[in-house]
């Protein structure tokens, strides 16, 4: 049985009809749907366990105290973090991404170097941007290549002795670049570089293994992969994080208080102030749990089909542009492309007539849009529910497209 | 409707296809003294506006230019339409309704950013040129 066909059933979202039509959901990479068992898990916990964490004594505080940290757990499993204590929630990539660069940031001087990439969501670019600013740091780009791959020999030039971060995408959300991780990590670490990789595209696709790429922070969102809003980890190497002092203070991530100073609490509490998204964890849970039920290769395997089939297929419509690496390079659940004539939201508006979602824009990658030369592309990204049928309808459609305007 | 040839009939009027297609007033201005450019943040679209204003204060021709989407571009070129002949006073009155008017489609909440960026650069243009 094909992997969307198992799927299909769980996700009650796919009933909607929009604009007289079957729902065709291709925005994932925005925000994916949830199947029913993350929605009953987050109900069952609120109609059942809800109490704030940690610091109940009685049974509902325990009994939400467990499940905030089971999902811990979970987390550790799936991204194969060597310690649960490395595994930090946020409430999403953005903010894990903001967080640790001002965690990082304070311990940053003048003329210290930040190297981040020309592909980079605005998330993973502002907050190393006010870094900067607010330190004196310099902040450099490593460029993409023709293909939208990363041009590595320009980020042997780019690192320095100077360098103390290098910040990138795993997956580019424009593109669907794969970045080689591990690569890039070896020749931060030959100069002394932290490394922070925003997973945001890559979790929910990918099976991931944060000991085998060796990077020092990994962050990603639960909602691109099946789970809730409001909830994202970051998983930092037990030796950085122990380094650092805390970026963001509160409750909860303290032991002992006075009025002047305090004593910070252990790892993961101590990057953790304030009550956490409990029941988003408990839905974070059941969305990994879900996942590593259908196995993640074989939602790699079934997004990668799906994506090679709307590369392939798009490319041969006239006046489609796709852009990225070509079709046999690897690449994430994306397709962004461009028809001639018409402007990418009147794509997106177009197609929406016809049920089906993508995303249309500048995909707050406004320095790539700049790179490729156009304001902004129409991206069809995709998850375990989207069909061979479905890619089929969107190229039909895009293939009806110029003579629509 | 077939399903390979979407109309989408409500959002696109005969009048944003038709100035999307061929609009009047898009292209450089060369003599414009009033000149003002926006982005619109949600999408990255630009647009331009050139107005040449007379010395006793009426706008004789509007212009634009931008990277911009058909109901976007259809506002700007209605816009421009609708200002020209104009006193600076009586354009800055100009209200989104009556370029809604014009543009006789339904357009909704996400995409009304589109209609009213080229007022908003309209009102730039008038206030740039009033304080020189
Ligand atoms: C590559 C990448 N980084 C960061 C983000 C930001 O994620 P969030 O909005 O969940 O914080 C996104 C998603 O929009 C993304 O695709």
């Amino acid at each position: 049985m094909r992997l969307d066909e198992l799927t299909r059933p769980d996700f009650p979202i796919l009933q909607r009809i929009v604009n007289g039509r079957p729902l065709v959901y291709f925005d994932s990479g925005a925000s994916s749907q949830k199947p029913r068992a993350v929605l009953e898990a987050m109900n069952r916990y609120y109609e059942r366990s809800h109490a704030n964490v940690h610091r109940s004594i009685h049974t509902l505080g325990e009994e939400a105290t467990e499940l905030y940290e089971l999902a811990r757990d979970a987390v550790q499993r799936f991204i194969g973090a060597p310690s649960r204590e490395e595994v930090v929630f946020t409430r999403g990539t953005t903010d894990g991404l903001g967080l640790i660069a001002e965690t990082i940031g304070r311990t940053l001087g003048r003329g210290d170097e930040i190297v981040v990439t020309e592909l980079e969501h605005h998330s993973n670019l502002i907050p190393w941007q006010l870094v900067a600013k607010d330190r004196g740091a310099l902040l450099k780009a490593v460029p993409i290549l023709a293909d939208g791959t990363l041009d590595l020999t320009a980020l042997d030039r780019l690192l320095t002795a100077r360098t103390r971060v290098v910040a990138f995408a795993h997956v580019s959300n424009v593109l669907g670049t794969i970045t080689p991780v591990t690569e890039i990590v070896r020749r931060a670490r030959a100069v002394n570089a932290l490394t922070v990789v925003d997973g945001a595209q890559a979790a929910p696709h990918l099976r991931l293994d944060v000991s085998a790429l060796e990077c020092d922070f990994y962050v990603f969102s639960a909602h691109k992969m099946l789970g809730p809003t409001g909830i994202g980890v970051l998983y930092g190497r037990r030796a950085v994080l122990d380094s650092l002092e805390p970026g963001r203070g509160g409750s909860e991530m303290i032991k002992e208080v006075w009025i002047d100073h305090a004593q910070w609490n252990d790892l993961p509490w101590r990057f953790e102030p304030g009550t956490p998204p409990i029941a988003e964890a408990v839905g974070l849970t059941a969305a990994i749990e879900y996942l590593e039920k259908l196995g993640l290769e074989r939602v790699t395997e079934h997004e990668r089909a799906l994506t090679r089939q709307t590369h392939e297929g798009l490319a041969r419509i006239p006046g489609v542009t796709v852009y990225g690496p070509p079709p046999e390079v690897e690449r994430g659940a994306v397709v962004s492309f461009a028809v001639a004539g018409l402007h990418p939201h009147d794509v997106a508006a177009l197609l929406d007539a016809e049920g089906i979602a993508v995303r249309a824009g500048h995909h707050c990658a406004m320095p790539l849009m700049r790179r490729l030369g156009v304001v902004g592309t129409s991206r069809a990204t995709f998850s375990v529910f989207n069909s061979p049928d479905e890619v089929g309808l969107l190229l039909t459609t895009v293939a009806g497209l110029r003579s629509a305007l | 409707m077939s399903g390979t040839t979407p109309s989408a009939s409500g959002l696109y009027s005969d009048v944003i296809r038709d100035r999307w297609r061929r609009p009047r007033h898009r292209g450089e201005l060369p003599g414009a003294n009033a000149v003002a450019e926006d982005v619109n943040p949600l999408c990255g679209d630009r647009v331009r506006m050139m107005l040449a204003v007379a010395p006793e204060g009426r706008i004789t021709e509007a212009r634009f230019v931008g990277d911009s989407c058909a109901i976007c571009t259809a506002s700007a070129d209605v816009v421009a339409d609708l200002i020209a002949g104009r006193s600076r006073g009586e354009a800055a009155a100009l209200d989104v309704g009556e370029v809604l008017a014009v543009l006789q489609a339904e357009i909704r909440p996400t995409r009304m950013r589109c209609v009213t960026l080229p007022l908003s650069v309209l009102a730039k243009a008038l206030d740039g040129s009033a304080k020189r």
